[in-house]
């Protein structure tokens, strides 16, 4: 059951990549990038990556689906023609995906127990946790308690993101 | 769409069950999934919504630009504050076993508590400050 839902999403997932590469209307661009978010967090949620789904459907489908519409309003419905031939866009393309096909060759199969990251740092933390923070989730635990300086420098970067937007965007705004 | 009824009255109903869901995601971050981030964002994305249907002046009247253009770093200064804390009582930066009287689990939860609000903050402005940014920008 599991396999069918997830040759279903990928399917789906291939079918509105071609159709974000053929389609001119940037307008549809956006909702099917939207579309396509939504589709890959239900591909988190099926790998039990629900934090990850969560942030997904919230930042892919909503506040970015949002942000490109905003910038739509600025610019042009349509796509401008290419004026460079695709060969070369396509060479590499082509090129780093069967890069990336061969680099999956290389990894564990999925989802065993005796893999490198099932039995090392994790399964540390997985042990350690309950006694030394007493919080059930061990995501969170990680995330802001072991590994809470990654987290602040996370939150900075955030921080530096929206002053960076400010600066840039702000003397373009109509009133203040 | 200042006249389509259906939308407006939705949206009306729909925003304080996104508000409560990002106070679950957020404060259940430790027992599920979710956590200041999450929450964050779709804090941001309540916003967002009402400036869609309502108009961004009805947006900025309820959560005003000043406001959220001080969260930003404030969020930022809490958790970097929680750090602060965990050394003014004599453990290393942003440790929180000893924030609760020497309970660990309990200093471990305090900790966990201040931080993701923290995020919590940064995340929501931020992601709300680049919308105004954007929506706030005139056809040049």
């Amino acid at each position: 059951m599991e396999q069918l839902i997830n040759m279903v999403l990928l399917t789906l997932l291939a079918v509105i990549t071609i159709g974000i590469i053929r389609v001119r209307n940037l307008f549809a661009v956006v909702v099917l990038a939207g579309a396509y978010s939504f589709l890959m967090a239900s591909v988190m949620m099926v790998l039990d990556a629900v934090d990850v789904a969560m942030t997904e459907a919230a930042v892919g489908a909503g506040i970015s689906t949002v942000l490109a519409l905003g910038a739509l309003h600025l610019t042009k419905t349509e796509e401008a023609a290419p004026r460079f031939s695709a060969i070369l866009p396509l060479f590499v393309a082509v090129g780093t995906g069967a890069m990336l096909i061969y680099g999956t060759w290389g990894l564990p199969g999925f989802g065993l127990a005796d893999t490198p990251m099932n039995t090392g740092v994790g399964l540390d933390y997985l042990n350690r946790n309950m006694a030394e923070t007493g919080i059930p989730n061990v995501v969170t635990a990680v995330l802001a308690s072991y590994r809470g300086f990654d987290t602040l420098g996370e939150t900075a970067v955030i921080f530096t993101a929206g002053i960076g937007v400010l600066l840039l965007l702000k003397r373009f705004t109509a009133e203040d | 769409m200042r006249l389509d009824t259906i939308l407006r009255v939705c949206t009306k109903l729909f925003i304080p069950f996104i508000f409560i869901f990002a106070l679950y995601v957020q404060f259940h971050g430790d027992f599920g999934p979710g956590g200041g981030f999450q929450a964050g964002i779709i804090v941001a994305a309540g916003v967002v919504l009402y400036a869609i249907i309502y108009g961004l002046n009805a947006a900025q009247r309820a959560v005003p630009k000043r406001l959220v253009e001080f969260l930003i770093p404030l969020g930022v200064l809490i958790f970097a504050g929680v750090g602060v804390w965990g050394l003014l009582i004599g453990d290393n930066y942003l440790e929180y076993n000893n924030l609760s009287h020497g309970n660990q689990p309990h200093g471990q939860e305090r900790g966990v508590f201040w931080v993701e609000i923290g995020v919590l903050v940064t995340v929501s402005s931020t992601m709300i400050t680049i919308f105004y940014a954007f929506a706030g920008r005139g056809r040049q």
